[in-house]
C-alpha cells in the first residue's frame, strides 16, 4: 500500500514497524501540497521546514519508545483559528494578517505531545463565519471533487486537505456544523465532540457557548484516534469537563444489534434533496438491517434552531471580535485622525462583509431594548431545543439525518443569498446549540458523484454509540474513495 | 429660600489584596516594570480564556457576609463591553444581572450620637482595565497592562446618606470591615479604594428624588467631603434660579474646588451585558459559605468588648486601636510578647501618634514590629535604657523597623549602672556648680533639678535619673 493510501492509524503503525518514517510521511504531505495547492488552497500558511524539522524529532521519540500514541508520526493540518506559538495564525482574516500567537493551543499541544506533525493552518471562513470557504480573505478554497465547487465551511481548508491527500487528518473547529457540513461536502468524517469535552484555549473564539474543535479524518477509526488524543480536561478553559471515558477507540465495534436510532422527520422534509434523501435513508435501513432499532420521530422546534443560532452566535461574536481594534495586534489602519477614527477605519477594513454582518447583527440583539426580545428569548429557546433532545434520547441511543440539504454547491452561488446560505444549517445548528456530540461520514455519491454527509447525533457524552454506530456502517458501506488521487487538471 | 436635603448614594470599588488577577495567574504586585505582569488572558490575546480566581469570590463573598448581605448561590458574570485602550479585550467581565451579594447594610453612628443603617444594594466582582500613560515626548499613548485583571469588587449603596459626615461614616465602616478582613488595604490616595459619589436634592419632606449626577476622581475623605458640599450647593443653586439639574458624570478637580461635566445621560453608551459565556455560573454550595462565615475574623465590635474585658486600658485608648486593623494586631503582638498591655498601649497612644501626625503616616503603613515594640518596652522595664534614650530608640524603630536591641548596644546608649563611675560624676558636677548647690541648701529645691540635667549630659544621657537624684541627695 502507498502511503498516500493509508489512513492516519495506519501511517502510525507503519511509521512504528519501520516501513516507512515521519520524515517520509511528512515530505510526501509537503509535495502534494507543492503539486496541488495553487488550485486547491487548503493552506493558507505551510510550514515546510518545521514540519520537516518536527518529523525528525518525533521519529527519534518513536524510536526511542517514547511516543507511541496511535497518530505518533502523521503528519496533520489546523485549521487557522487555532493559536501556535511562532506560526501565522490569521482566522483567514485582513485583521489579523500579521498576528504570530506567543503561545499554542491545548489541542494541538495534545496533539503535539502524541506525536503528530504540524504542516501549517488551514484555510476557513473568515472567523469561522460561513458555510462555504469563501468568506476567507485569503482565497476561496476548492472541493477537490469538483474544482468549480465550495468545499463547504467553515472548515472548508481542512475537509479539502483531508479529502485530496495534502494532510492524514486535520483539525477543526464546530460552531453550528463548522466540522461536519464541510466533511460531508468533501466526503470526510468529521466529528464535533460533547461541549466541553476538548479545551477552547487557544481557540479563536467565535460562538464561546457554541465553538468546539474536533477532528476530521479519513474514517472512522481516524476520528476515535484523533477525538481522543485531543480530548482533555484543561483548568485554563473554565467550559473544559473533567471525564474519564475519553478512550474512544475502545468503541470501534462492528456490532449495532439493539441500538436504538430515532429519525426524526423534521430532517427529511421541504428543502432536502431527494438523492441526499435516499442516500441518507438507505444507511438507516442498512444499519437496521444489522439489527439497529430504526424508527421515526418527531424532533420538534427544528424551525427554530436557525434564528436562536443566529442570535446567540451572533451576539457572542459581536463581543468576542471587538479585541481586534488595530491596538495590540494585528492589522491597524494606515491613515487615521484620533483613536476613534483608528478604530473605525481599522474594522471598516480589517473585517469581511460577512464578519461585519454579523457583528452588526449580534450587536442589535444585545443592545438596549433588544436584549429581552431577542437575546433572553434566544436563551429560552436554545434551552427548549435542549429538552426536545432530552426527551428524544430518553427513546434513542442515536438520531441518524442528513448532515445538510445538499451536496455541495458551485463556488459563489451562496454568499449572494445569505438567508439561504443560513437555512443550509439546519440539520447541524441544533446540535451546538444543546451541546451534544455528532458525527459526520460518508455515505453515498449523487449523481455528479459527489459526496454525500450522513450525521449521527448522540446524547451528551454518548460519543461512544456514535463511534460505534459509525464504524458499523463504514464496515457495511466499504471503502470510500479518497478524492486526492485524482489528477488535478 | 426652601429647606433642601441632599440625598445621597455610594459606589465604591475596592481593589482586593490577592496574590494574582481575577481570571490568570499573573502577579498583582504593585509598581513593576510595565507589562512585565501580563499574559494572553491580561492582554486580551485571541483564543485566550478567563479562569475565576477564587481567592477572589472568597473575599466578596466575606465582605458580603459581613456587610449583613444575601449571598447569591447562584452568580454569573456579565461583559460590559465598551472601546478604549486600556481594556484589552474591549469588554470588561463584570456582574450586572447575578451579582454575587445583594440586599444588606451596614451601621454608622450618626452626628447626633445615634445609629443608622447605610443599605447595601450589591456587591459585584469585576476586574480592572491597564493604565494609559502618554507619552508626551514622542506624543503618544501608551498601555502597561499590568493592572489589567487587578480584581476589585464594587459596593453599591442605596441612596440613604444624607451628608458628607455620614457618608465618611460609611466609608470609614466599610474599610474597617475590609481591612480587618485582610481583603485589602483600602487606601484612597492610592486608589485601592475609590468612591464615587451620587447625589441629589430635595426640598425637605418630599418623598421623590431629584435628578442625581455622579462624581468621580474623589481621592481623599476631604475631596469627598468638599466635593458633596460643593455639588449640593450647586444643585440646589440651579434649583432656586429655575433650572434644571441634568443627569450626568462630572469630575472633581480637588485643586480648584469644583467639579465639571464629563459625560451627560444622553451620550451614555449602550454596555450591551451578556453573561460571559466563558465563565461557568458560580455556585456557592452549603461547605463553602459555612467555610468562609466559619473564618470570619473578629470585627471591631467583638475586638473592644474583648479588650475591655482583658486589658485594662482606658476605653478611649482601645478605640483608637481598634480603628485600625493593624495597629489592633500591632497591640495584641507585642502586649503578649511583653506582657505589658497598658505600656504597649502608651507607646501606640503616645509616641506613635505623635510621630504619625508628624510625618502623616497612616496606621495601616505602621513599620515597627511588634516584637521589636516589646523588645523597647523590656529594655525600659530592666532600667537598661531610660525614657529619654526609649523615645530616641523608638523614633528610629518607627521609620526603620531597627532591633532596639541591636541599635542600643551599636549606639552605646545602655545606661550606665556602674555606680562608683555614676558617684565621681556627681561629685564632679557639685564641684563645678557651688553657686546651684548653695541655692540647693538654702531651700530652692528647683537647684537639684539643674544638677540632675548637668550629670545626665555628663553621662551623655546614659543615667538613670532616679539613681542621679538618689546619688545627689545623698552627697549634698
Amino acid at each position: 500500500m502507498s502511503i498516500m493510501d493509508m489512513t492516519a492509524v495506519e501511517l502510525s503503525a507503519a511509521i512504528k514497524s519501520g516501513a516507512t518514517t515521519a520524515v517520509e510521511a511528512a515530505q510526501i504531505m509537503l509535495d502534494q501540497i507543492e503539486k496541488q495547492d495553487a488550485v486547491y488552497n487548503c493552506y493558507v500558511t505551510v510550514d515546510r521546514e518545521g514540519a520537516l524539522k518536527q518529523a525528525e524529532e518525533v521519529q527519534a521519540r518513536i524510536e526511542s519508545g517514547e511516543c507511541s500514541g496511535p497518530l505518533a508520526g502523521v503528519p496533520a493540518a489546523i485549521k487557522d483559528n487555532m493559536c501556535i506559538e511562532g506560526m501565522l495564525t490569521t482566522c483567514s482574516s485582513k485583521i489579523l494578517s500579521n498576528f504570530v500567537p506567543a503561545y499554542t493551543a491545548e489541542a494541538v499541544l495534545n496533539l503535539k505531545k502524541a506525536g503528530a506533525v504540524i504542516l501549517g493552518k488551514a484555510n476557513m471562513d473568515e472567523f469561522a463565519m460561513g458555510s462555504t470557504t469563501e468568506t476567507s480573505a485569503y482565497g476561496v478554497t476548492r472541493n477537490p471533487w469538483d474544482t468549480d465547487r465550495v468545499p463547504g465551511g467553515s472548515s472548508g481548508g481542512c475537509a479539502a486537505a483531508v479529502a485530496a491527500d495534502e494532510c492524514f487528518y486535520a483539525l477543526g473547529s464546530d460552531t453550528g456544523g463548522s466540522i461536519r457540513q464541510p466533511a460531508s461536502y468533501c466526503g470526510t468524517v468529521g466529528m464535533k465532540p460533547t461541549y466541553g469535552t476538548v479545551s477552547r484555549y487557544g481557540l479563536i473564539a467565535y460562538g464561546s457557548s457554541l465553538d468546539q474543535i474536533g477532528p476530521l479524518t479519513k474514517d472512522v477509526t481516524d476520528c476515535a484516534a484523533g477525538l481522543q488524543t485531543i480530548a482533555s480536561h484543561d483548568v485554563k478553559d473554565s467550559t473544559s469537563i473533567e471525564r474519564g471515558d475519553t478512550d474512544f477507540m475502545s468503541a470501534l465495534i462492528d456490532d449495532v444489534r439493539g441500538m436504538r436510532i430515532g429519525i426524526p422527520r423534521d430532517y427529511f422534509g421541504e428543502g432536502l434533496d431527494e438523492e441526499v434523501k435516499e442516500a441518507v435513508l438507505r444507511a438507516a435501513k442498512e444499519l437496521e438491517q444489522r439489527g439497529a432499532a430504526v424508527e421515526e420521530f418527531d424532533l420538534s422546534l427544528t424551525e427554530y434552531a436557525i434564528p436562536t443560532y443566529y442570535t446567540i452566535a451572533a451576539a457572542e461574536a459581536s463581543s468576542n471580535l471587538e479585541r481586534f481594534d488595530g491596538i495590540k495586534y494585528g492589522y491597524r489602519a494606515g491613515d487615521y485622525s484620533g483613536l476613534h477614527n483608528m478604530y473605525k477605519k481599522t474594522r471598516s477594513e480589517g473585517f469581511g462583509e460577512e464578519v461585519k454582518r454579523r457583528i452588526m447583527l449580534g450587536s442589535f440583539v444585545l443592545s438596549s431594548g433588544y436584549y429581552d426580545a431577542y437575546y433572553l428569548k434566544a436563551l429560552r429557546v436554545k434551552a427548549l431545543i435542549k429538552k426536545a433532545f432530552d426527551d428524544a434520547f430518553s427513546k434513542y441511543d442515536v438520531i441518524l439525518g442528513p448532515v445538510a440539504p445538499t451536496t455541495a454547491p458551485r463556488l459563489g452561488s451562496s454568499l449572494a443569498d445569505p438567508i439561504k446560505m443560513y437555512l443550509g444549517d439546519i440539520y447541524t445548528i441544533a446540535v451546538n446549540l444543546a451541546g451534544l456530540p455528532a458525527i459526520s461520514l460518508p455515505c453515498g455519491a449523487d449523481r455528479n458523484g459527489l459526496p454525500i454527509g450522513l450525521q449521527l447525533i448522540g446524547d451528551c457524552f454518548q460519543e461512544k454509540k456514535l463511534i460505534q454506530t459509525a464504524y458499523t456502517y463504514e464496515k457495511i458501506r466499504g471503502a470510500f474513495p479518497s478524492a486526492g488521487k485524482k489528477e488535478v487538471e | 429660600m426652601k429647606e433642601y436635603e441632599t440625598v445621597i448614594g455610594l459606589e465604591v470599588h475596592v481593589e482586593l489584596a490577592t496574590k494574582t488577577k481575577i481570571f490568570c495567574g499573573c502577579s498583582t504586585a504593585f509598581g513593576a516594570a510595565p507589562n512585565t505582569q501580563t499574559c494572553p488572558v491580561c492582554t486580551g490575546m485571541p483564543g485566550s480564556l478567563p479562569v475565576l480566581n477564587k481567592q477572589v469570590l472568597e473575599y466578596a463573598i466575606a465582605v458580603g457576609l459581613a456587610a449583613n448581605c444575601d449571598i447569591t448561590r447562584y452568580s454569573k458574570f456579565d461583559r460590559k463591553n465598551y472601546f478604549y485602550p486600556d481594556n484589552p479585550q474591549n469588554y470588561q467581565i463584570s456582574q450586572l444581572y447575578l451579582p454575587i451579594c445583594r440586599n444588606g447594610g451596614v451601621e454608622i453612628e450618626t452626628e447626633d450620637g445615634g445609629t443608622k443603617i447605610i443599605g447595601i444594594h450589591e456587591i459585584h466582582m469585576e476586574e480592572d482595565a491597564g493604565k494609559l500613560i502618554h507619552d508626551d515626548w514622542e506624543d503618544c499613548s501608551l498601555v502597561d497592562f499590568n493592572r489589567s485583571g487587578v480584581p476589585l469588587i464594587e459596593i453599591v449603596s442605596e441612596p440613604d446618606m444624607r451628608s458628607a459626615k455620614e457618608v465618611i461614616a460609611y466609608l470609614e465602616k466599610l474599610r474597617l470591615i475590609i481591612q480587618y478582613l485582610g481583603a485589602s488595604d483600602c487606601k484612597l490616595q492610592e486608589g485601592s479604594m475609590r468612591a464615587d459619589v451620587n447625589l441629589s436634592v430635595r426640598p425637605v419632606g418630599e418623598k421623590g428624588f431629584g435628578t442625581r449626577t455622579e462624581m468621580k476622581n474623589l481621592n481623599s475623605f476631604k475631596a469627598i467631603s468638599r466635593a458633596i458640599e460643593g455639588e449640593a450647593e450647586r444643585q440646589i443653586d440651579l434649583i432656586e434660579s429655575g433650572e434644571k439639574v441634568i443627569q450626568e458624570t462630572r469630575r472633581w478637580d480637588d485643586a480648584k474646588g469644583e467639579s465639571y461635566a464629563m459625560r451627560s445621560k444622553e451620550d451614555a453608551q449602550d454596555y450591551r451585558y451578556f453573561p460571559d459565556p466563558d465563565l461557568a455560573p458560580v455556585v456557592v454550595s452549603d461547605e463553602m459559605l459555612a467555610d468562609i462565615r466559619a473564618r470570619q475574623p473578629e470585627f471591631r465590635n467583638e475586638k473592644m468588648k474583648r479588650y475591655k474585658e482583658e486589658f485594662d486600658i482606658p476605653d478611649y485608648d482601645i478605640e483608637i486601636i481598634t480603628g485600625s486593623k493593624h495597629m489592633a494586631d500591632l497591640f495584641e503582638a507585642a502586649a503578649a510578647i511583653c506582657r505589658q498591655p497598658k505600656k504597649v498601649s502608651n507607646w501606640l497612644m503616645v509616641e506613635t501618634m505623635r510621630l504619625m501626625k508628624e510625618k502623616e503616616v497612616e496606621a495601616e503603613d505602621l513599620r515597627f514590629s511588634p516584637e521589636n515594640l516589646a523588645k523597647l518596652i523590656m529594655l525600659t522595664d530592666s532600667k537598661a535604657i531610660n525614657s529619654t534614650v526609649a523615645k530616641e530608640v523608638f523614633e528610629v524603630m518607627f521609620d526603620a523597623n531597627v532591633d532596639p536591641e541591636q541599635y542600643v548596644e551599636e549606639k552605646g546608649l545602655k545606661t550606665v549602672n556602674d555606680e562608683g563611675a555614676l558617684r565621681r560624676t556627681v561629685e564632679e558636677v557639685i564641684a563645678a556648680n557651688p553657686q546651684s548647690v548653695a541655692d540647693y541648701h538654702n531651700g530652692k529645691e528647683k537647684a537639684i533639678g539643674f544638677l540632675v540635667g548637668q550629670t545626665m549630659k555628663a553621662m551623655k544621657g546614659k543615667a538613670d535619673p532616679a539613681s542621679v537624684n538618689r546619688i545627689l541627695k545623698e552627697l549634698l
